[in-house]
């Protein structure tokens, strides 16, 4: 985020778009709520689904699945028609825009209403709401990037953003919710292909020399890795031979599930390091037994980049070891020895190498957490980003076109499917699936339909449902719902029994490779008695 | 600061901004009032009283939490009227149901035949779940106040055991209304509020239905305001007595809201699980998932060793064992496919430092840059 949680209270306007706020980021949805009901502060809510936010919203506008950037450029379009936009923040802290003004010129609120359903009118409306609050914040989530055109669609809200001066004030930014606990780290600390620990890039030969001499290594690569959803293609056609998996499901998670299990099989040899027999450790050729996060120290970056520690509270169980235990373990034998006394001592190396994190302590951990960057032991942190300016000076407006998703329903496949998660579990269920009271609340897979649909389709509630795609099919129940809307069906993808990602497309945006979860064309029958 | 504004507390003068309350200026200057209803940063419903505070000049008593600190004004906490008040309302409230921790004045047979009934409302011959973490109780030891027995009109509701997740005890509930507010204010749930009215009132969802039936979607922040056991973590009821557990601050493993919150430990178990109010960015809410969502910490499933895979079956193998085979393969397969022919995943659920050297080894001992995680999915 580039703001933080506590300050989209703020906010005199907040646009929620691809995200069900009150089911997967319940605690910051409540910030949202307490602005709405007790602030005065107005709420769009931009989704497929008629989600519980909705209810709070003093606008609920349902754009078609995967049509996203066409109504975000239709808002600009009003903006700059009816000169609603922040001049002073365009001139100085802006390029681009008048490249932006020729891409937005077609996406009239008619165009945009025949692209994405929305009616010309609510366009014209939330623009202006949008654009004459004094601070507004646009809050996202996987709604938004979980398609092929994830990417632009950022690059559009980050447009929407800038034009009216939304950045670096509080009360306004451009703010993902992450998704998982630890994605924020994951990616600070160089989960990622292109990129060391605080977004170094591998290519530029200053930060590998600095790696290499922290380090005490020589020669390391220099091109990007592949990412995840290419590194499984890669497995299938048998360039790519050994997978080493830590904490993660691809086998529940990953798109086009059929294809994605084929791939793992593939391997020569796969090593997964978890807490429990997942479906995907099951095929692995070894499994490595890790502790949880109440079993060790260590720190957690969350969706505001604020740097939280976590404690030891318990033993692990068994032999059970931390995974960076594991880790160094491997290397040992791998020659390259690893020694730390504990997780402060790997942090303090972090700290030494990664500038953001560089004035990051335990010590100071201990007193708060801290926003990065942070770059020096007296520097307080950054609660809100690019105050000043932006990392790359100017802000960069990126004129986008839409594009069709990948996908679009036909007559064999009539309706649209979206996944996503329900408040009572998370992610593929290996945690929440172990508490009884949230099996009780959450106990099975469901297609969450509309009446009309319903009806036209001759499903009752609790009908026992096939929902097949191009790629694969599985069994749900039916569950009526006044948060469908017609033509969209939703399947939420926790359950291995019945995995959602059997039927997701595995078509990837071209930049983020982030797999189209959000769009896929399907037909639902009743299953043979 | 307004120079002004001046008052006085048990003698001392104290400075204060435009619009305090009185609780909040005797906060500031660590005077401690004894609440039951006050919610920090919500509306003050001056519902119990507790805080009263007697004003020189006045034959009034008021509520320190609702009543705006003036100049000039004159406070005292500690009062013999104050006190006598309090005990007054401390009496009430535990003559007002099943307060069976209570020291009872005078010890005869009613009171045994209470004590009785009340081990059958609560299917247990234990003595109250929260005894040792209450409001109630720690105030009726510092004022001296003994139980009376309830009016034997009262009829009380029993006890919803029905929910996932959270017990009901409508005998302990004095109505002080913190979990309404919570629930209405803090989370904007809107499950709950006041129904019925005189001595029948009583917090209900919209047709009293039980939690389970309502938009209750147990974040479990009304447990954790309630002053008494009214409302009690369903498995740790009876099972988890405060005195027994250490409490470790972290952080919670769920979205990346990152809630920080308390992990109740008892036997090397997370036992309950309560918000860290003291910290951002969440001060003490949490949702379902992060409150309850802990059993996987302990379940029998976790694994224990190291795995491997023979003939297509699992089998134990020691640590050296199993690394010195992963070391083997991820060496021979880079010298005969070379580096890239290698892939890491990590993952949003391990640690910074975890990453950062799961990082470290693909880059540095893989030699590859074939890291990713499935955030994205
Ligand atoms: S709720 Fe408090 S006062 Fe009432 S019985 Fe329990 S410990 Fe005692
Ligand atoms: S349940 Fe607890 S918090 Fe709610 S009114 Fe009763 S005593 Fe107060
Ligand atoms: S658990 Fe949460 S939603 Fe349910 S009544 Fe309590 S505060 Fe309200
Ligand atoms: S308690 Fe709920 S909202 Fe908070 S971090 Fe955990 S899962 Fe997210
Ligand atoms: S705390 Fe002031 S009236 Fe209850």
């Amino acid at each position: 985020m580039t703001n933080t949680i506590a300050d989209i209270e703020t906010a005199d306007v907040i646009l929620i778009t691809g995200s069900n706020t009150t089911e997967n980021h319940p605690v910051l949805s409540s910030f949202v709520k307490r602005a709405v009901a007790f602030k005065g502060t107005r709420l769009i809510v931009v989704d497929p689904r008629r989600i519980k936010m909705a209810g709070f919203a003093h606008q609920w506008i349902r754009q078609n699945l995967g049509t996203d950037v066409a109504w975000i450029n239709g808002l600009m379009h009003v903006i700059i028609k009816e000169d609603l936009h922040d001049k002073a923040f365009v001139e100085s802290r802006t390029q681009g825009f008048e490249e932006l003004q020729k891409t937005v010129e077609k996406y009239t609120p008619e165009y945009v209403e025949e692209i994405t359903g929305i009616p010309a009118q609510s366009i014209i409306d939330v623009a202006r709401i949008y654009a004459k609050a004094e601070a507004a914040s646009i809050l996202y989530c996987m709604g938004i990037t979980q398609q092929t055109s994830g990417t632009d669609n950022v690059k559009s809200l980050a447009n929407l953003a800038m034009l009216c001066g939304n950045m670096g004030i509080p009360g306004g930014g451009v703010n993902p919710l992450r998704g998982q606990n630890n994605v924020q780290g994951a990616c600070d600390m160089g989960g990622l292909p292109d990129v060391f620990s605080g977004y170094q890039k591998v290519v530029d030969l200053g930060s590998r020399q600095k790696m290499e001499t922290a380090w005490g290594v020589s020669d390391l690569p220099d091109q990007p890795g592949l990412k995840v959803t290419q590194m499984l293609p890669k497995a299938h056609d048998g360039e790519f031979k050994a997978l080493y998996i830590i904490g993660e499901n691809p086998l529940v998670s990953d798109p086009d599930l059929n294809h994605a299990e084929k791939c793992l099989d593939n391997l020569d040899f796969m090593v997964v390091q978890d807490i429990f027999m997942t479906e995907t450790a099951q095929k692995a050729d070894v499994v490595l037994p890790s502790s949880c996060y109440a079993e060790k120290d260590g720190t957690f970056s969350n969706t505001e980049r604020r740097v939280n520690r976590i404690r030891k509270a318990v033993d692990a169980p068994g032999e059970a070891l931390a995974d960076w235990e594991i880790i160094c373990k491997i290397s040992e034998r791998m020659g390259y020895s690893m020694n730390y006394a504990d997780s402060q001592a790997i942090f303090e190396e972090i700290s030494q190498v990664t500038p953001s994190y560089g004035g990051i302590t335990y010590s100071r951990l201990e007193a708060q957490s801290l926003h990065w960057p942070c770059p020096a032991p007296e520097h307080p942190g950054t609660p809100i980003l690019h105050t000043e300016q932006f990392p790359i000076g100017k802000g960069i407006f990126h004129s986008i076109d839409f594009r069709e998703p990948a996908e679009t329903a036909d007559e064999e496949y009539p309706l649209l499917l979206t996944t996503g998660r329900v408040l009572y579990q998370y992610h593929t269920g290996t945690m929440t699936m172990k508490t009884q009271g949230l099996n009780d609340r959450a106990p099975d897979c469901f297609v969450e339909i509309s009446a009309n649909d319903s009806a036209k389709y001759n499903l009752d509630e609790g009908a026992l449902v096939e929902i097949a795609s191009r790629r694969g099919e599985i069994a749900a129940r039916i569950h009526i719902s006044d948060k469908a809307v017609d033509g969209t069906i939703f399947i939420p993808f926790h359950y291995a029994q019945a995995a959602a990602n059997r039927l997701t497309h595995a078509a990837l945006d071209p930049v983020a490779k982030i797999p189209e979860y959000k769009v896929c064309a399907v037909k639902v029958s009743l299953a043979a008695a | 600061m307004d120079a002004i504004n001046n008052i006085i507390i048990n003698g001392n003068s104290f400075t204060f901004n435009t619009g305090d309350t009185i609780l909040e200026v005797a906060r500031q200057n660590d005077i401690d009032i004894p609440t039951l209803c006050y919610l920090k940063a919500v509306t003050p419903t001056g519902a119990c009283r507790m805080c009263i505070v007697e004003a020189e000049g006045t034959d009034k008593l008021m509520a320190a939490c609702t009543t705006p600190a003036s100049d000039k004004m004159v406070i005292l906490t500690e009062s013999p009227r104050v006190i006598d008040a309090r005990r007054e309302i401390l009496e009430m409230l535990l003559s007002s149901g099943n307060h069976n921790c209570a020291i009872s004045s005078s010890v005869d047979d009613d009171w045994t035949a209470f004590q009785l009934k009340v081990q059958k409302d609560d299917g247990s011959d234990q003595l109250c779940p929260v005894w040792g973490d209450c409001r109630l109780q720690d105030l009726a030891y510092r004022y001296q106040v003994t139980g009376k027995l309830p009016e034997s009109d009262v009829s009380i509701d029993p006890v919803e055991q029905v929910n996932p997740f959270i017990v009901r005890d409508f005998s302990r509930c004095i109505l002080c209304g913190r979990c309404v507010q919570a629930c209405n204010e803090v989370q904007v749930n809107n499950a709950i509020q006041f129904g019925y009215k005189g001595s029948t009132t009583k917090i209900i969802t919209p047709g009293d239905k039980p939690l389970k039936d309502s938009n209750c979607v147990f974040c479990g922040e009304c447990i954790q305001v309630c002053p008494v056991g009214a409302l009690v973590e369903k498995d740790a009821r009876y099972e988890v007595r405060q005195w027994e557990t250490a409490k470790v601050k972290t952080t919670c493993p769920y979205c990346g809201v990152g809630c920080q919150l308390y992990l109740h430990v008892q036997d090397n178990q997370v036992v309950k699980i309560t918000g860290a109010e003291e910290s951002p960015p969440n001060y003490g809410s949490l949702c379902v998932k992060g409150r309850f969502g802990f059993d996987f910490i302990n379940s029998p499933e976790r694994l224990t060793t190291p795995l491997i895979k023979e003939n297509g079956e699992f089998r134990k193998a020691s640590w050296d064992e199993a690394t010195e085979l992963v070391a083997s393969k991820f060496t021979e397969i880079k010298a005969a496919h070379g580096s890239d022919s290698i892939g890491v995943l990590t993952s949003a659920r391990i640690s910074n430092e975890e990453n950062y050297l799961t990082n470290k080894f693909t880059r540095a001992v893989l030699k590859t840059n074939n890291i990713d995680h499935c955030a994205r999915l």
